[in-house]
């Protein structure tokens, strides 16, 4: 049942992406994602989560008896979220101090018991780590994206505090792309969150549609003999 | 999961207990040491945030001490005690800092209220606040200069009956767009003014606590 590195990789990040495919996981996604660095910052704190429930669940998959495996999952994820927000709250404390509030909440993300029972618990660790790593990296992605354009239309800035983040010399990436900008509040609000996502969603299927049509367009010139390109 | 070749004590109801209660033993244990790993650092990165918040509403020169040290806690007129830190300058309290909280639009405004030893305000700061932004969160001194506009204000120079925004008759501005904003900060205000006064000498006392050990916010 163990699927092969590159389609784990291909699913995380893009074809079962958690927001953008499963529409997993909303309301961090919409919570957080004011701007790009709050996104970041929650996209990669559940990617750690992800990548230990993922490692502890699959090396113990064979202790876990189904009947009781849900509570298992649930202490296992409720005490690596605990350890990240301890972790995050000693080492990185001003980001804390804006996603402090979020990051409990990823307990309830449902994001990560079902990665946990979906994959988790029928593969070995290896695997397993690597889904959650690329599930959390597309989590990050999703909400990168979302951030970036909330952040942009609704303050004129991009990455605002990420030093806060990545340290002193990641202040390069704190631009401020439309000068003396008066904010367009309902971006920053939660509708502005809804409106986004709804757009990012819609935007996703027509690329995949458009690569779909390229795909089977494209086809025909493999048959035909280039297929060390393909 | 559940493989063909299950063994059958997988299926007893003793194992299916012990495996959560191991769990839970894990966890806990785990949460233990996690603890450990990242308490001493935490309590510091606390105190740090309460220093530099500190150091908003008391400026340097008015004080030669720490001001995390010497603090006291004296009750409030509901009975919680309120965390005074206090600046001393050549042994004698020359400005205090304590703690207040306004209810707001939307939840609790905590501010750091910075008095004189004649209870003029020295300074007023947001500490955390879950206000509408773009409105409610112009009482942030990093997103507009009102806040700044108390600088100064007293008892004794602003009789109670200013204590209001403008539209309760008072002389405090308020902003457009958000009334019950600036109205819970005004009267938050105005009552750890009124708390300074009642304890005045209590709080200006240097005697007793001088040599206080070193107090923490619990």
């Amino acid at each position: 049942m163990t699927a092969s590195y590159r389609n784990i990789t291909r699913n995380g990040l893009w074809d079962n992406n958690v927001v953008l495919s499963q529409n997993l996981a909303l309301c961090p996604t919409l919570a957080v994602t004011s701007t790009a660095t709050n996104g970041l910052g929650m996209g990669l704190a559940t990617t750690a989560v992800l990548v230990f429930t993922g490692l502890f669940i699959s090396a113990l998959r064979r202790v876990i008896v189904p009947e009781v495996r849900i509570p298992v999952f649930v202490l296992i994820i409720a005490t690596v979220v605990t350890v990240v927000d301890m972790g995050m709250n000693a080492w990185l404390h001003d980001l804390h101090k804006v996603l402090g509030l979020f990051i409990p909440l990823i307990v309830t993300n449902c994001a990560i018991l079902g990665r946990a029972e979906a994959f988790a618990s029928r593969n070995t660790p290896l695997p397993a780590a690597i889904d959650g790593l690329m599930m959390g990296l597309g989590f990050t992605l999703a909400l990168v994206i979302l951030g970036a354009v909330r952040e942009i239309l609704g303050s004129g800035t991009l990455f605002a505090n990420a030093s806060l983040l990545l340290g002193r010399l990641f202040d390069f990436m704190e631009l401020t792309l439309i000068p003396d900008y008066r904010g367009f509040l309902l971006v920053v609000l939660p509708p502005g969150g809804f409106l986004a996502l709804g757009f990012l969603l819609a935007g996703k299927r027509i690329l995949d549609r458009k690569l779909q049509e390229r795909s089977r367009s494209t086809q025909p010139v493999i048959v035909s003999g280039s297929t060390a390109r393909a | 999961m559940a493989t063909e070749t299950e063994p059958a004590y997988r299926k007893r109801l003793g194992y299916q207990a012990g495996l959560l209660g191991g769990f839970a033993l894990l966890c806990t244990a785990l949460l233990l040491v996690g603890n450990i790993a990242t308490h001493a650092v935490i309590d510091r990165r606390l105190e740090e945030d309460l220093q530099s918040s500190l150091a908003r509403v008391i400026p340097a020169q008015l004080h030669d001490n720490n001001l995390l040290e010497g603090s006291l806690a004296v009750a409030d007129r509901q009975g919680t005690p309120v965390r005074v830190y206090r600046g001393t300058r050549n042994g004698q309290v020359s400005a205090l800092a304590f703690r207040i909280t306004g209810q707001g639009y939307s939840g609790e405004i905590d501010l750091i209220l910075g008095l004189d030893s004649d209870g003029r305000i020295l300074g007023v700061r947001v500490l955390s606040h879950s206000e509408t932004p773009g409105l409610g969160d112009r009482i942030e001194d990093t997103k507009s200069d009102w806040i700044l506009g108390f600088n100064g204000l007293s008892l004794e120079n602003t009789p109670a009956e200013q204590w209001h925004v403008k539209k309760d008759g008072g002389r405090i501005d308020q902003f457009s767009g958000a009334t019950i904003t600036p109205r819970a900060v005004v009267k938050a205000i105005h009552e750890g003014l009124e708390f300074f006064q009642r304890h005045r000498g209590e709080l200006l006392a240097m005697s007793q606590t001088g040599e206080n050990p070193r107090a923490k916010e619990p």
